[in-house]
């Protein structure tokens, strides 16, 4: 599974964003691949999970993935549940 | 004596290496598996190098501009870019900005430490470009070797906490929570939309009641932001320059206008392996870092990123950038009618920063505080640059400046300094600045005391 998190430069906040969903990966457990990129990167990435804060997530439905919108880059008690949910979907898929 | 050689000329003077020496101490810091630390090694020292590919790009197309820019209007024309110039620069100053990188951030952590500012700047990439301006700027003030290395990480760690220190109050009626801080630099512009907003606002109507269109969303994908946008410029250009000028000198017969977009795209090209570059760069030293810091600063308050503000006020950030961009122009025209240096409204800037700063002034002063806020700040980061380039060395002849306002604003002030007071003005700047960030530290827990004596 490859989770791809995604924003407007790739450089900052994905990057940060990533960190915290490592952490919760392996608080659950699970593995996965995890990487940040910019906008323009997300459609040719091949990832399973588009992650990004609601505006950018925005852009990111059109890429036909599975999309996990943040309304908030720093409550991880939600981006765990949210995390959750969508692989649960990639699984029933 | 020949390994101390081997050391000092084939290690410590070739940047991709120091880079990958940093991330190979972080890996092994972390007690990373083998492999890990590995990869990670050469993935940063391949970052480095890609970065001096995306340099070589944008340079070229950056050659074209000015030349036609001065042709058509007779003035120097500039792209403030942050990438753009720390790619150029990093091709002769790599090793002192990659040193004092590495040592800046341990000055973070220490002040993190002891003082009562507990921020930890995570914004890796800016922390990467603040070290190639203020090695750019201790270079040509006459600065060099360790003086050079010592002098800019003291820096480096002091903006690493000083700036998030400046946003924080800000930042907390934003988020409405003291646990996260603000790591960008741009703070100097966000705090003076802050301050416009809460003398010049009005509280009682934000711009979350208004709807704005979501057709502007897609600048947000930087790449098609730039080309867009440096095709504008970069035709406008082409025209003042003129067809003939353009196709004898410069295009070699292809069609001034084609020539013109394909140089614009080549631009944004160049960028975008940059950004590729500095993500690779940072992919290991930016998790190790932060694994560090907060270990050894338990009591650490992060420091992010601007986007971090964004989904408190998503009106704002649209507001915030085109209230940004207009300043831009506007101030464009004013610095064309000066006769000054034109810096030309970059695209990039105008949207983190404009966006950033409409965040900030409307959690002061509403709709009106973003909008007034955000001008302001535009016309700040037009100016700024141009008094920035005298004091940058062979750098400020580039096409290219540094856009952010902390950039700005630091090297103006320590570049002015080195200039009239030279490399002992700079030492007491830092000793001030240290004073300043450990005095209200050790007086706070004075006054504890004799709160628990009273």
């Amino acid at each position: 599974m490859k989770i791809l998190v995604v924003c407007g430069s790739g450089l900052g906040s994905s990057f940060l964003i990533e960190m915290n969903i490592k952490k919760i990966l392996q608080e659950l457990g699970i593995e996965a691949e995890v990487d940040h990129a910019d906008l323009g990167s997300a459609k040719g990435s091949g990832a399973d999970i588009l992650v990004g804060t609601r505006d950018i997530a925005m852009q990111l439905y059109e890429i036909g993935r599975e999309v996990v919108s943040l309304d908030n880059m720093i409550d991880t008690e939600s981006m765990k549940a949210k995390l959750v949910e969508a692989i649960e979907k990639l699984k029933k898929k | 004596m020949s390994f101390f050689k081997f050391l000092m000329n084939d290690i410590l003077s070739q940047p991709a290496v120091l880079v990958g020496l940093m991330a190979l101490i972080g890996l092994v810091a972390q007690k990373k598996p083998t492999e890990q630390v590995i990869s990670g090694t050469v993935k940063t020292i391949i970052g480095f190098l890609i970065l001096s590919g995306g340099a070589n790009i944008v340079v070229g197309s950056l050659n074209y501009f000015g030349t036609m820019f001065q042709k058509g209007f007779n003035i120097t024309g500039v792209v403030p870019n942050n990438e753009a110039i720390v790619a150029l620069a990093i091709q002769k100053i790599g090793s002192q900005t990659a040193l004092i990188m590495a040592c800046g951030m341990l000055v973070n952590i220490l002040i993190a430490r002891f003082t009562r500012y507990k921020y930890i700047w995570l914004t890796g990439h800016h922390t990467f470009y603040m070290a190639c301006m203020l090695a750019a700027i201790l270079l040509a003030a006459g600065f060099e070797g360790f003086s050079l290395v010592l002098a800019g990480s003291i820096l480096l760690g002091i903006t690493m906490v000083v700036f998030p220190a400046l946003a924080h109050p800000i930042m907390r009626q934003i988020t409405g929570s003291d646990e996260v801080a603000f790591a960008h630099f741009g703070t100097v512009g966000y705090v003076l939309s802050g301050y416009i907003g809460k003398y010049f606002g009005d509280k009682s109507k934000t711009t979350e009641e208004i709807k704005m269109p979501k057709g502007l969303t897609f600048l947000r994908d930087n790449t098609v932001a730039i080309g867009v946008t440096m095709a504008i410029v970069y035709i406008i250009t082409a025209l003042f320059a003129g067809k003939s000028y353009v196709e004898q000198e410069l295009s070699g017969g292809m069609n001034y206008i084609i020539f013109a977009i394909m140089q614009a795209l080549t631009f944004s090209a160049g960028v975008y392996v940059i950004l590729a570059g500095v993500r690779m760069i940072l992919g290991e030293i930016v998790p190790a870092f932060r694994g560090i810091a907060l270990k050894i600063v338990p009591d650490a308050k992060p420091a992010l990123d601007c986007p971090v503000v964004y989904p408190y006020a998503p009106t704002a950030v649209l507001i915030g950038f085109i209230m940004s961009f207009i300043a831009g122009i506007v101030g464009m025209f004013i610095l064309i009618a000066m006769k000054a240096t034109v810096i030309i409204p970059g695209v990039v800037p105008h949207f983190f920063c404009g966006a950033t700063a409409g965040v900030f002034g409307n959690a002061t002063g509403g709709l009106r505080g973003a909008v007034l806020g955000a001008f302001a700040h535009g016309l700040l980061i037009t100016f700024l640059p141009v008094w920035l380039m005298p004091v940058l060395g062979d750098l400020g002849f580039a096409n290219t400046t540094f856009s952010d306002a902390d950039f700005t604003v630091t090297g103006i002030i320590t570049g002015n300094v080195a200039r009239y007071f030279g490399s002992t003005g700079i030492f007491i700047l830092i000793v001030l600045l240290l004073i300043i960030l450990f005095v209200p530290t050790f007086m706070k827990k004075e006054g504890k005391n004799v709160q628990v004596r009273g």
